[in-house]
């Protein structure tokens, strides 16, 4: 019965769980299948059920929609399975549903992707309602309105959401002027703007075969899955439109924003400049995140935080490395007297660790606990289709994911605290919070309560 | 629960319908999930899901003791108790716990329903014994203190301020549930009234876990790359020694008829976009007229499981009248459970003609039936799943743990998708006509503020 309830809440209750590729490396085999026409998968054959699951991805997203007409990509990815050839919305997913196969699309920042998942005998069709979605969606006008009263209810339900205003208001002091500074959903405005001729425009320069990145888990042959690839993806044109994001170093360093609400406790977001994916110290900021707020239950601002004051349900740190800026942000919901000394806390620890580092244990409980749960990630045969697209994404190697641990392993305690003095700057952070903080000294108050 | 999740009713409408959902499906139904059971002498009920696709193991405690259960006037006892399990015992500090998990590469959690509460750490099966003298060490050795309560209490405060204090939705959510139940403990909500987990007592709290923290009051659960027998070997070693108590009665107050609807609504400057629900009062698999339970399950699938379902086909694709709309039915609950209706109205379009639109469709239900098609398609969906649910190591341990704390049996569990194929028209017919009672509705709404008055 209580499931009823809260509706408003999409908490992940089961994040965790479930794992179908061993912890261990050379555990995971990876086939990498290129087919008549060109078009390259990687491929986890597992045949012990009868699912197959597919990840794509075309590289460019929510960051390319034009000025004005944010949202773009968001739309499209709502629309692709709303009709497609002959079929009108209706038809389509009624044949979706009948034969229980699940296709979704989804537009990030620097990406547009989607995932499939069917049973074995409904294979063949699953993978030509794809192709009919990528190659002949129909933007029939009463799907699109549909679509657009979705998001633009979306947006409206969401638009007071103390974590929404935060991370609204971090992005946008962030990235001034820059294509991240606008919600990857658009805004009412720009959404109720977006054309027909928009969606279709989306679709015929970023949906191309040169850049598609596929991933590929269970009940499948490579001979079949070869096959499979140049009927659904052959359609689509040979090469997608160049853009470029500009790269950007997070501006408003050191800034503390208030956003005024009289709500009865304050959302509070935090972060400074990241490593980029690449970088070098990637993994020993891995590590030092791990220590810094990226553990459970285990982390330094879980513990002055949480567990020593009880200021706060949750408070925790992370890297968010992307194509054109990288961060390192944080969180957490603390009561409205509280804020200041929050912050101070979290300021305190930044100061900390980069003067006087981590400790060995700390290290060692880190890289112990970031090696052993690595293979929890792989949940089911989505999270491993989607981490096969994430590492071609990132071109880390058909080998990378039975090496990973050892590039955790081999991080030393001095890699950390160089990696510290050289990243974590508590002047450097920008703090939002969106409430009605006691005793902070903002840099910036935006009043939005009437 | 412990870390960003906690408690059943934040649960997503996926998270619901896959916890009724058994995970293997083959052409006879001879066998679901073909789990091994055992029991030991204090009374303690294991369950062992193999699984030897990775080497990993789930392992999941869960106790019959949920909201429903706590003494009256001390709403969030029993979620402040799943916050301090992860406190010191005896034998281990403060932290140790998660700690000794985190050094493993474990993942450990907890989570609290108005049913039960539950506790799972997902590690590597070299691991299991380990994880099972911790949890076993925690079931009667726990070491509360003022010093360890208090800052959880706070916690606890500032979870309920996320959650629901800060979330006009939220915060309805709590109202409409009070009116649904006028006596049964579902009225309360999980994380407790504010007001009452300020007050709850060290003495409460260790009352409540003398109460119900006992091996015969708990099913332990553990699914994946393990062996059944040294299961029950490590289980009859760690949690063998742990005397049973003498349990109460598992007796909740019960609902009366209900004589009247019953409509809340909440208006809050906070809301852009309005949303209107509607719970009629319906059976579980274990409470009330349950001989509908699994004819409801296709109902809710027909009706509202769906872009193609028919409130969604009609509100939201035909008539345009909603931005989004849809149905849904939980039958796993102790007690008496809900099925409900929902959706968000268009832009300028008036709750009241959506809501005339709802009744439509239920009246046309009540005086057409359902078809053959509906119903086979339906159907196939719901055995589909099944398959689908086999794609994880955690959810066959989810299933049984959920379904033995709330009433059902081993069995109960194996049966499904035969009880569900058995489902006829007739019976679906002859369940929406039970249900779908006008007097026994409860409706919110949740509107923005007046114009004209922001606060």
């Amino acid at each position: 019965m209580s499931l009823s309830l809260m509706r408003g809440l999409r908490a992940p209750v089961f994040a965790l769980a479930i794992l179908l590729v061993p912890v261990s490396a050379q555990a995971i085999e990876i086939q990498r299948v290129i087919s008549k026409g060109g078009i390259e998968a990687w491929l986890v054959e597992d045949h012990s059920l009868p699912i197959i699951s597919m990840r794509f991805l075309f590289p460019g997203g929510a960051a390319t929609d034009p000025i004005g007409r944010q949202g773009t990509a968001n739309m499209v990815s709502g629309l692709l399975d709303e009709g497609a050839g002959d079929l009108d919305s209706q038809a389509f997913q009624s044949r979706l549903a009948d034969e229980s196969i699940s296709l979704s699309f989804n537009a990030s920042r620097d990406n547009f992707g989607g995932n499939l998942r069917a049973l074995t005998r409904n294979r063949d069709e699953a993978f030509d309602l794809l192709r009919l979605a990528l190659t002949q969606p129909r933007f029939d006008p009463g799907a699109v309105e549909r679509i657009r009263a979705q998001i633009l209810a979306g947006i409206a339900a969401r638009k007071n959401d103390p974590n929404q205003i935060a991370q609204r208001t971090f992005w946008s002091a962030t990235f001034p002027d820059h294509p991240y500074s606008r919600p990857r959903e658009g805004t009412a405005e720009s959404v109720a703007a977006i054309t027909d001729v928009d969606l279709r425009t989306f679709v015929t320069r970023r949906l191309a075969r040169s850049e598609l990145i596929v991933g590929v888990v269970g009940d499948i042959t490579p001979d079949d899955l070869r096959v499979l690839l140049d009927q659904t993806f052959g359609d689509l044109p040979e090469r997608a439109e160049a853009y470029t994001i500009p790269k950007m170093e997070p501006a408003a360093a050191g800034d503390v924003i208030v956003v005024q609400k009289k709500n009865p406790q304050s959302r509070v977001v935090f972060g400074q400049k990241g490593l980029y994916r690449d970088d070098p110290d990637y993994y020993s900021a891995l590590v030092l995140n791990h220590i810094l707020g990226g553990g459970s239950f285990t982390s330094r601002l879980y513990d002055e935080i949480r567990e020593k004051r009880g200021l706060a349900y949750s408070v925790f740190s992370y890297l968010l490395p992307m194509d054109s800026a990288a961060l390192w942000l944080g969180g957490a919901g603390t009561e409205n007297a509280a804020v200041s000394v929050s912050v101070e806390l979290v300021r305190n620890q930044w100061a900390s660790i980069r003067a006087f580092g981590v400790t060995q244990d700390e290290l060692d409980k880190a890289k112990a606990n970031l090696i052993g749960s690595f293979g929890l990630r792989f949940e089911n045969s989505a999270a491993i289709s989607g981490m096969l697209v994430a590492v071609q994404r990132r071109d880390l190697g058909i080998e990378f994911l039975n090496e990973r641990n050892d590039l955790i392993a081999q991080v030393t305690l001095e890699d950390v605290n160089l990696v510290a003095k050289r990243v974590l700057d508590p002047a450097a952070l920008t703090v939002v919070v969106v409430g009605d903080p006691e005793n902070i000294d903002a840099t910036h108050t935006i009043r939005e309560d009437g | 629960m412990k870390d960003g999740f906690t408690m059943v009713p934040g649960w997503p409408a996926w998270v619901l319908s896959l916890a009724l959902i058994p995970l293997l499906v083959v052409p006879s139904f001879a066998q679901v999930f073909n789990p091994r059971t055992f029991e030991l002498d204090n009374g303690l009920q294991i369950v062992v899901i193999e699984n030897h696709r990775a080497p990993v193991v789930t392992h999941m405690i869960w106790y019959r003791a949920g909201a429903a259960d706590e003494p009256a006037g001390k709403s969030g006892i029993a979620h402040y108790f799943e916050h301090l399990m992860f406190k010191g015992t005896k034998t281990r500090a403060p932290g140790e716990f998660s700690e000794i998990v985190a050094s493993v590469g474990g993942r450990e959690n907890a989570f609290t329903s108005q049913d039960y509460t539950g506790y799972f750490q997902t590690v590597a099966p070299q691991h299991l014994a380990t994880m099972m003298e911790l949890e076993a060490d925690r079931m009667t050795g726990l070491v509360l203190t003022s010093e360890i309560i208090e800052p959880e209490r706070k916690v606890i405060l500032e979870e309920r301020g996320s959650r629901t204090d800060n979330n006009p939705s939220a915060l309805l959510s709590e109202q409409v549930a009070a009116a649904t139940y006028l006596n049964h403990p579902y009225r309360l909500p999980i994380i407790g009234w504010a007001h009452e987990i300020e007050n709850i007592s060290l003495a409460d709290l260790e009352a409540f876990y003398k109460t119900w923290y006992a091996p015969n009051n708990a099913v332990l659960v553990v699914s994946g790359d393990v062996d059944p027998d040294e299961v029950f070997q490590l289980a009859r070693k760690y949690y063998g020694p742990i005397a049973a108590r003498d349990l109460p009665p598992r007796i909740r107050p019960s609902e009366p008829p209900q004589r009247a609807p019953r409509e809340v609504v909440m208006r809050d400057a906070r809301v852009e976009q309005p949303s209107w629900s509607r719970r009629y009062l319906a059976p579980s698999y274990t409470s009330g007229a349950s001989e509908h339970a699994y004819a409801l399950e296709v109902l809710s699938e027909i009706i509202g499981g769906g872009t193609t379902a028919r409130i969604y086909r009609s509100i939201v694709v035909e008539s345009a009248l909603a931005a989004s709309a849809g149905a849904w039915y939980s039958p796993g609950s102790l007690d008496l459970t809900t099925f409900g209706f929902w959706f968000s109205p268009r832009p300028g379009v008036k709750i009241s003609d959506v809501e005339a639109a709802i009744d439509e469709q239920i009246s046309k239900l009540l005086a057409d039936g359902v078809t053959e098609d509906e119903l086979d398609r339906a159907k196939r969906r719901l055995i589909d799943s099944a398959i689908f649910a086999r794609d994880s190591v955690s959810g066959p341990a989810r299933i049984f743990g959920a379904a033995l704390a709330s009433g059902q049996t081993v069995d109960d569990v194996e049966a499904w998708p035969k009880r569900i194929q058995a489902v006829t028209v007739e019976e679906i017919n002859a369940a929406a006509r039970a249900v779908f009672n006008p007097t026994a509705s409860t409706t919110g709404i949740l509107l923005p503020a007046e114009p004209g008055n922001k606060s």
